[in-house]
């Protein structure tokens, strides 16, 4: 394209938009509430998935030996933890040697009355539990795990909690099917709206269009104007909400996090800038994306001159 | 040049607009189209254009058979004719500079060519006083030449024009008359559909009279006095 092309487009898209003056703004408008929406709604899923995602991590599978005693089968669970690393749904295993079972046993059921367990000497009761806490790549796939574990030789006992891992994927299952429907409405909306809008501004020009076709315009130099005052009205309806998101989520967390302090400890909201890195390249490519689509459907019943 | 070969155009409903059209016009020739209402001659020139495609036959322009063109060769193939309507078609918000700086804009031209071309133009059909008037502020004749700088900004090699001189009186008819003459004489192909008797008598040029969607006659060096042996108008 020309230099001068892009600026006659330009000044053309931007001639378009004072020339509808209030179906300009109509579609700011409602470009501006769907990417609030959509911004509001990712936001939301986007902290929710987080939270679920720490959850999953706390979900972790516990693997006894028929032989749990560490130092005399050291070998044979080594040989075990290869056998479940090598699992692909597997993301890592970690050991816990008879020692340390009871380390952690006295830990936490002594405290700091250490003296209770001195009756037990240099007695391990715990002996016979060393024992595997295998960590998984994606939960869903937790039952599928356990019964690769159970069939392992020299497994004795499997110790997972099924419901937890169920309800977690549950819900991130359900966010995800949410998010998608709420997002295809809102978008068809937008394009809807915005190519109602350019709709406006290409019966104005319906004449103009008709003479260009005829002295030889390209569809693409008739288009070009349209599909500039579209993206213009995408981006300047898009930058709005993102502004006031910005601040609005800042303040937000800001107040549940100082009110409610007790929150702190399960739940950890994203900083702010991690949720906008993302989210205002998104909104802006959306915002351009509504209105590019937008203006090219409407005009392109028009070009068949 | 331009060649028809057994064209017909039959719209969803009604009888023919044209029936079994043949006809060649040779590079550089004049020539007017005469017919009343509904003999055919506006869908002619829309076919001519691509604007409509025939129902059937063939059609050759500028060594192109319209019938193979693709859609995106369209646009190039247009520049290479000039149009005249009978309502003039100007841009009302644009002045007359901008209205045929317009016609190079849409082609792409540079800017820098276009600030030469346009005055040259202007020059050609005398109104070169007038740039800066709008469309509302100049008579007829006057939007009429400025809609024919538009087609021949461009350097087409046909012109067409389509009743041109419909909406004027009998000097200004003359007077587009006369330009287009002189773009004639620079070796632009003209075809002219129009209905006034006395131009047609007086220009002493060929004459194609249509009625009812078939050609009825073509003479060389003709008069309106063919078109009224077949024709009432």
């Amino acid at each position: 394209m020309r230099i001068s092309t892009l600026a006659y487009s330009i000044r053309q898209g931007l001639k378009n938009i004072r020339r509808n003056k209030l179906f300009s703004i109509a579609s700011i408008g409602t470009i501006a509430a769907c990417v609030f929406l959509l911004g509001i709604f990712y936001a939301i899923v986007t902290n929710f998935t987080h939270i679920v995602d720490n959850a999953e991590e706390q979900i972790t599978i516990t693997v006894f030996f028929t032989n749990g005693n560490t130092e005399e089968y050291k070998a044979e669970h080594e040989a075990i933890g290869e056998q479940i690393l090598a699992n692909p749904d597997v993301a890592d295993i970690k050991y816990t040697s008879s020692q340390e079972a009871w380390d952690e046993y006295k830990g936490v059921y002594f405290g700091e009355r250490e003296e209770l367990a001195e009756g037990f000497g240099d007695d391990n009761p715990l002996a016979n539990s060393a024992s595997y806490t295998v960590y998984l790549k994606d939960i869903d796939k937790q039952s599928e795990v356990v019964s690769f574990l159970k069939g392992l030789d020299g497994i004795r006992d499997v110790n997972y909690s099924e419901s937890t891992a169920e309800t977690l994927s549950d819900f991130g299952k359900l966010a995800g099917y949410i998010s998608v429907g709420i997002i295809i409405i809102l978008l068809a909306v937008g394009i809807f709206l915005i190519s109602n809008t350019i709709m406006i501004g290409i019966s104005v020009r319906k004449e103009e269009i008709g003479i260009m076709k005829l002295i030889g315009a390209t569809d693409y130099f008739v288009r070009s104007p349209f599909v500039v005052e579209g993206v213009l009205i995408g981006l300047v309806g898009a930058t709005i909400p993102l502004v006031l998101l910005y601040f609005i989520y800042e303040k937000i967390i800001g107040y549940v996090m100082s009110q409610f302090s007790t929150l702190q400890s399960f739940i950890d909201f994203l900083p702010t800038n991690q949720i906008f890195k993302i989210m205002i390249p998104i909104g802006l490519l959306i915002g351009a994306g509504i209105g590019f689509i937008g203006s090219k459907i409407s005009i392109r019943k028009h070009l068949r001159v | 040049m331009i060649l028809l070969e057994d064209v017909n155009k039959t719209y969803s409903q009604g009888a023919p607009a044209l029936n079994g059209i043949s006809l060649k016009i040779e590079k550089g020739e004049f020539v007017f189209i005469v017919g009343n209402s509904g003999s055919g001659k506006s869908t002619l020139i829309k076919l001519l254009l691509k604007e409509l495609e025939p129902t059937k036959g063939r059609i050759c322009v500028n060594n192109r058979d319209l019938g193979k063109m693709k859609r995106r060769e369209v646009p190039r193939f247009r520049r290479e004719i000039g149009i005249v309507f009978q309502d003039f078609r100007l841009l009302k918000d644009r002045n007359v500079y901008d209205n045929i700086a317009f016609a190079q804009k849409v082609i792409e031209k540079p800017n820098r060519s276009i600030k030469k071309r346009v005055p040259q133009v202007l020059t050609q059909v005398g109104l070169s006083e007038k740039y800066k008037s709008f469309p509302k502020e100049l008579s007829g004749g006057e939007q009429q030449r400025v809609a024919l700088a538009r087609a021949l900004v461009n350097g087409p090699s046909i012109l067409l024009a389509d009743e041109p001189t419909g909406n004027l009186d009998p000097k200004n008819s003359w007077e587009i008359m006369k330009l287009l003459e002189e773009v004639n004489k620079r070796g632009t192909t003209v075809v002219v559909v129009t209905h006034n008797r006395e131009i047609v008598d007086a220009m002493q040029k060929r004459v194609i009279t249509m009625n009812k969607g078939v050609i009825v006659s073509d003479e060389e060096k003709g008069g309106h006095y063919y078109a009224d042996k077949y024709v009432s108008l």
